[in-house]
C-alpha cells in the first residue's frame, strides 16, 4: 500500500534521510519509533507530501505521492503532523468537519455529518463541540486534530507523535480505536509514537530509525530485545514478559 | 433547527434594520438641505441626492464592506488577527502604484491607474506574507509589529517621491480617505469592491482551511499556492479601489473582523457577511458622524474612523475578555 524505494533528504547540507526503502502493505499499524531527530517526522511528511521529494520515489495505493493531484491523494491519504500550531477561533465540529472537505468541497452531506458525529463520539468531544479550539486543552485539542484527521476517513492514516498531550486514559483509548481501524475496516496506519511498549502492544510491526536510517524492522516481538533496542537508543533496556507481552523497562 | 433559524435571522435583521437606517439618515445629512418635508415638493433636492448623496452613501458601504472583508481576508492569510491592508503595507503599496501609473502615464484612465495600484498592492503584499510566514508564530505581535514598520517605509518611500514629483495634494487625496468629493460617475468602480466580497464569500471554506496553515491545507487537498494568491487578489484589489476612489481609511479591516470573530468564530462562510455588515455600518456610521459633529464643515472618514477604530480596537484588546 505504501512503498518507499531509495528516499534520501537533505537539508541546508545535512543529510536527515539516507536511502530509506520500505514497504507497508494494505491493513495494519506500523509503529516508527527512534530518538529524536532519526528523521521519523521528515519521513512521515514526504509520505503526506508536505515537503517535496528530493530522491526516490514514494507511492500510497499506487499514487505517486509527487505527482497526483493534491485533491485526489486527500481522499487516499490523512496525516496529523507532530506539531501544528493550529489554535484557530473555529469550534470543535466545524474543525473536524473540515476532515471532510475532500470529500465534501465545502458542502456538507448527511454522510458527512455522520462521519463528523462519529468522529466527535470517538475521541470524547461531544463535550466541547461547541467550544472554540483555542479554548481547549493541550490534549484536548489533539483529540479534537486526530478526529478530524480520523474524519477524512483516507484508507491511510499517517500520525506523528499522536499520543503528544494525551492523558493515559486517552493514549490507550487511541490506540485500541488505531488498533480496530486496521482490524474492523483494513485501514492502513503509520505512527510515529515515543512510547515502545505502546507500539509493541498495538503495532504490527516497528520500524526503528537512527540517523536517517531503518535500523530494525520487523513485528514486536522480534523487536523488543535489550540488544536491538539499545542499538536504536543508545542505553541499556530490560525487557520482560507480561501477559506473553514484551514489556520494556525504558525508565528504569 | 428552526431555534437555529430563528436565532440566526433575528440578528440579521435587526443588522439589515440598522444598516437600513443609518442609509436613510446619510441621504438627509450634510450640507445642502434635503429633508424628507422639501423632497416632497422640490426636484432640485432629489438632484442633489442622485447626483452626490446616494453615490457618497454607497461608497461608504461598499468601501466598509470590501475594507472589513479584505481585512478578515489577509488575517487569514497571515494567520494573525493583528494585520489588515492599512497597516501592513497593501495601502501603501497601492499609493505607490497609482503614483507611479501618474507619473508614467499621467493620461490613463481612472480603471488604468486603479489596475496598476492593484497590481503594486500585491507585490507588496506578497512580500509582506513572505516575511509574515517565517516569523516564529509564538510571537503572533512580530507580524503586526513587521506590517507597521514596513508599511511606514513603503508610504514614506512614496511620499518622497511625490514630493520630488510635486505630487504631494494627490498623495495627500490618496492617503487620507474622505467620501465628500464622491460623486456620480467617480465611484462607480467600487462596485468591483462588492464583487470581491462575493469571491470572498464564494471560497470561504477554502480561506478557512489556508488559516489553519499550509500543512493543513495541503493535507485537506487544497492547491495552497493557488488558494493564497486568491486571497492575495481579493486583498489587493479592495485596497486599491478604495486607495484609488476614496482614500486610504484606516482600523475599519481590523476592528469590524475582530468585533465577528470574536463572536462567531474564524469560520469566514459564517464570518463573512457579519463582517461586511459591520464594515459598511462601522464607515457610514462615521462618515456620518464626521458632516455632523462640526457641521457645517465636514471632518474626514479617515479621521473619524482613526478615533473610532483606536477605542473600539482598545476595547476589543482590554475592554472585555471572551
Ligand atoms: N527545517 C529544517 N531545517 C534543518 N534541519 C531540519 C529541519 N527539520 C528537521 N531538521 C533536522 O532533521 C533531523 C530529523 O528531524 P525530524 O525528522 O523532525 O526527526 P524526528 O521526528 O525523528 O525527531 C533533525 O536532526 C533535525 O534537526
Ligand atoms: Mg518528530
Amino acid at each position: 500500500m505504501i512503498r518507499i524505494e531509495n528516499v534520501s533528504f537533505a537539508r541546508g547540507g545535512t543529510e536527515i534521510l539516507r536511502d530509506v526503502s520500505l514497504e507497508l502493505p494494505s491493513g495494519g499499524v506500523t509503529a516508527i519509533v527512534g530518538p529524536n531527530g532519526a528523521g521519523k517526522s521528515t519521513l512521515l511528511s514526504l509520505i503526506g507530501r508536505l515537503q517535496p521529494l528530493q530522491a526516490g520515489r514514494i507511492t500510497v495505493g499506487g499514487h505517486a505521492v509527487d505527482s497526483t493531484p493534491g485533491a485526489e491523494l486527500a481522499k487516499v491519504l490523512a496525516i496529523l503532523r507532530q506539531d501544528n500550531g493550529v489554535a484557530s477561533r473555529l469550534r470543535v465540529r466545524e474543525l473536524v468537519a473540515f476532515g471532510r472537505f475532500p470529500h465534501s468541497r465545502g458542502r456538507l452531506s448527511n454522510e458527512d455529518r455522520a462521519h463528523v458525529a462519529a468522529s466527535l463520539a470517538a475521541f470524547g468531544l461531544d463535550a466541547f463541540a461547541e467550544r472554540f479550539v483555542e479554548t481547549l486543552s493541550g490534549g484536548q485539542r489533539q483529540r479534537a486534530l486526530i478526529a478530524m484527521a480520523f474524519c477524512q476517513d483516507t484508507p491511510c492514516l499517517l500520525l506523528d507523535e499522536p499520543l503528544n498531550n494525551l492523558d493515559m486514559f486517552h493514549a490507550r483509548d487511541l490506540m485500541r480505536r488505531l488498533r480496530a481501524a486496521a482490524d474492523e475496516r483494513g485501514r492502513t496506519v503509520v505512527a510515529v509514537l515515543h512510547d515502545i511498549n505502546h507500539a509493541a502492544a498495538y503495532a504490527d510491526r516497528i520500524v526503528a530509525m537512527k540517523d536517517g536510517r531503518v535500523v530494525a524492522d520487523g513485528p514486536p516481538a522480534e523487536l523488543m530485545t535489550p540488544e536491538t533496542l539499545e542499538r536504536v537508543f543508545g542505553h541499556r533496556i530490560r525487557v520482560t514478559t507480561i501477559d506473553g507481552r514484551p514489556v520494556a523497562l525504558h525508565h528504569l | 433547527m428552526t431555534a437555529i433559524a430563528a436565532r440566526l435571522t433575528r440578528p440579521g435583521f435587526a443588522a439589515g434594520g440598522a444598516l437600513a437606517l443609518l442609509f436613510v439618515v446619510s441621504l438627509v445629512v450634510g450640507v445642502g438641505d434635503v429633508s424628507l418635508s422639501r423632497l416632497t415638493h422640490d426636484p432640485e433636492a432629489w438632484r442633489l441626492v442622485f447626483a452626490s448623496r446616494l453615490p457618497r452613501t454607497l461608497a461608504a458601504v461598499l468601501a466598509g464592506a470590501g475594507l472589513a472583508v479584505a481585512g478578515l481576508v489577509m488575517q487569514a492569510l497571515a494567520r494573525n488577527r493583528f494585520v489588515e491592508p492599512t497597516t501592513a503595507g497593501t495601502d501603501q503599496s497601492a499609493a505607490a502604484g497609482v503614483l507611479l501609473m501618474t507619473l508614467l502615464w499621467p493620461s490613463s484612465s481612472l480603471p488604468v491607474k486603479t489596475a496598476g495600484a492593484a497590481a503594486a498592492a500585491l507585490a507588496g503584499t506578497s512580500v509582506f506574507l513572505a516575511v509574515a510566514h517565517r516569523l516564529p508564530p509564538n510571537q503572533p505581535f512580530l507580524v503586526p509589529l513587521f506590517g507597521l514598520i514596513y508599511g511606514a517605509v513603503l508610504g514614506s518611500a512614496a511620499m518622497f517621491v511625490a514630493w520630488q514629483a510635486d505630487l504631494i495634494q494627490f498623495f495627500e487625496i490618496w492617503t487620507r480617505g474622505e467620501f465628500s468629493g464622491v460623486l456620480r460617475g467617480r465611484y462607480e468602480l467600487l462596485w468591483l469592491s462588492a464583487a470581491m466580497v462575493a469571491l470572498a464569500w464564494w471560497a470561504a471554506d477554502r480561506l478557512t482551511i489556508l488559516s489553519l496553515g499550509r500543512d493543513v491545507s495541503i493535507g485537506l487537498g487544497l492547491d495552497y499556492q493557488a488558494m493564497m494568491r486568491l486571497g492575495l487578489v481579493i486583498v489587493s484589489v479592495v485596497s486599491a479601489l478604495t486607495v484609488v476612489v476614496v482614500g486610504m481609511i484606516p482600523f475599519v479591516g481590523l476592528v469590524a473582523p475582530n468585533l465577528v470573530t470574536r463572536a462567531l468564530g474564524d469560520d469566514l462562510r459564517r464570518a463573512a457577511p457579519w463582517t461586511a455588515f459591520v464594515g459598511a455600518a462601522l464607515t457610514l456610521g462615521c462618515d456620518i458622524l464626521g458632516r455632523i459633529v462640526r457641521y457645517p464643515y465636514e471632518i474626514p472618514v479617515g479621521t473619524i474612523l482613526g478615533a473610532v477604530g483606536a477605542a473600539l480596537f482598545l476595547w476589543l484588546l482590554f475592554g472585555r475578555r471572551a
